[in-house]
């Protein structure tokens, strides 16, 4: 056999296909928080349409760089980003962005399902009501029905859309706070730890709901799990340390990382 | 037994896995098939095709390769469908080994063609790898049906190929015997009827796979085995009365 046939790049990796563009792209990102520096001159590109993964132990920056991309960071005190982030080519720290609007096209999946204490209902018409992307009371349940399908909810919860949303049980409510997302008409989904407070069955159904979101939304995730970044990405980033050590296809780097430092981590050695 | 996964797209990825699997089963048979017919009508030509395409073969297995160490990778297979790769892996392989053998009956014809035909030799051949093609057929059935029945039946048949292969061994050593002109033919088909047997018990190690892949284990019977070859002795007693 052929060690080109190994080669199993060609078909799957999305930054091999040229006409599938950078939804975002980092260039040289610096971040300190007061004197500490969390991130060292990191590049990453992270294509449309495409499930990016970002694993690495703890304090590798991988949560630090997550939040960078909607600015999460900006309400922490004393932290401080540079280098160049940008959205569609757009900067994402130009003086003239628009935060609320930025955290609207870039929406965000925390570790812990945190619906309010609202119904069903309001947790997902809040953001759309608030944006005025619905001009009456039918193009918001319009609105409620369509985000709730996509995170494949809709039939779990129909009949009993304004039941409490606390009553609902952790997967769902995950999927329930995907919904919240989707609401607003985002671009890009970041994902922090999604499944980590979810038993198995729940965790494979927001792995499904994250391939088929891929069709429309570009996703960031950072997950504590190899194995879950190996199964829900396409690409995945290694950081370690505050610097992406390696990026590439996700396959690639399961079979064959080119980093000693990524297969330390990935095989459970000591790097 | 195997009912959806949650995640959707690893079942279309286990389905791509049968149908990569089966597509290169029924290249080998056909292959197989070219070869002796190749054999039967010494047409080099056809010969010289089936020479040419098994590299078709040897395409697939490296991609099944390169596409079982990226689900294992990436899927964590556990139970069933760790079994259904680790089967499919290993069934590639045999098939491959299916795609050389019927290259090697090809690459031989080229030389018996230059001789002169010997008796119905090649026609026992091809009845013999009549039998070997129905097993590659059915074997490729059960891996496809999950069908374990089938599979030991399969396994089964490739006796009644040992004992055809067998009876071929005699028939050629007592060619070879009755005038040493027929040594050269008769080598050529005496590898030939051995490549053929071999296909078979690829074909048995395929079966055993599908069992264990439905069963979890390997089959524990002991498999009949019908060739005696190892054992043959033919003397000159024996050579016909024509001869």
């Amino acid at each position: 056999m052929s060690l080109n046939a190994l080669n199993m790049r060609t078909d799957t990796d999305p930054m091999a296909t040229a006409n599938i563009a950078a939804k975002i792209r980092a260039v040289g990102v610096d971040v300190h928080y007061h004197d500490k520096q969390a991130l060292f001159q990191v590049d990453l590109t992270i294509p449309a349409n495409t499930v990016t993964a970002l694993i690495g132990p703890s304090g590798c920056g991988k949560s630090t760089f997550l939040r960078c991309l909607n600015r999460m960071n900006d309400i922490i005190d004393g932290c401080r980003i540079s280098g160049a982030l940008t959205l569609d080519g757009r900067d994402l720290y130009a003086p003239d962005i628009d935060v609320v609007a930025l955290r609207a096209r870039v929406g965000m999946v925390f570790q812990k399902p945190n619906p309010f204490p609202k119904s069903i209902y309001e947790n997902v018409a809040f953001g759309p009501h608030i944006h005025g992307l619905a001009d009456d009371r039918a193009a918001l349940d319009h609105i409620v029905e369509t985000s709730l399908r996509r995170a494949g909810l809709f039939d779990e919860v129909s009949d009993r859309l304004h039941d409490t949303a606390t009553s609902l049980s952790g997967g769902q409510q995950q999927r329930l706070c995907i919904a919240r997302a989707i609401a607003v008409e985002p671009e890009v989904i970041l994902m922090d730890e999604p499944c980590s407070a979810l038993d198995p069955i729940a965790t494979a159904k927001v792995e499904e709901l994250i391939d088929e979101l891929r069709q429309r939304y570009t996703i960031v995730i950072v997950t504590h799990s190899m194995q879950q970044a190996a199964r829900v990405s396409q690409r995945t980033a290694f950081f370690h340390l505050g610097e992406v050590v390696e990026d590439g296809e996700t396959a690639q780097i399961f079979t064959d990382p080119r980093d000693e430092r990524t297969q330390a981590y990935i095989t459970g050695r000591i790097g | 037994m195997e009912t959806e996964h949650i995640v959707k797209s690893f079942d279309e990825e286990l389905q791509k896995l049968d149908n990569m699997v089966v597509e290169m089963g029924g290249l080998a048979e056909a292959q197989l098939a070219d070869a002796i017919a190749a054999l039967v009508r010494r047409d080099v030509a056809l010969a010289a095709r089936v020479v040419e395409q098994d590299r078709r073969i040897d395409a697939i297995e490296a991609e099944i390769h390169g596409f079982v160490l990226r689900l294992l990778a990436t899927r964590q297979p556990v139970a069933v469908d760790l079994r259904i790769i680790l089967a499919s892996l290993k069934i590639s392989s045999s098939l491959e080994r299916i795609g050389d053998y019927a290259k090697n009956i090809a690459k031989r014809t080229t030389t018996i063609a230059k001789v002169p035909a010997m008796g119905g030799t090649a026609q026992s051949i091809a009845r013999m790898t009549g039998v070997v093609q129905g097993m590659i057929k059915n074997v490729l059935d059960a891996y496809i049906g999950r069908d374990v029945d089938m599979a030991a039946d399969v396994r089964a048949r490739d006796e009644e190929v040992d004992q055809m292969h067998s009876g071929l061994f005699r028939e050629l050593l007592t060619y070879m015997m009755e005038d040493p002109r027929n040594i050269t033919p008769a080598t050529h088909l005496l590898f030939t009827a051995k490549n053929a047997e071999r296909i078979g018990d690829h074909v048995t190690g395929i079966a055993e796979q599908v069992h264990f892949m439905v069963a979890g284990e390997l089959p524990g019977d002991l498999r009949r085995k019908g060739d005696t070859t190892s054992f043959a002795v033919v003397e000159a007693g024996e050579l016909r009365d024509d001869g």
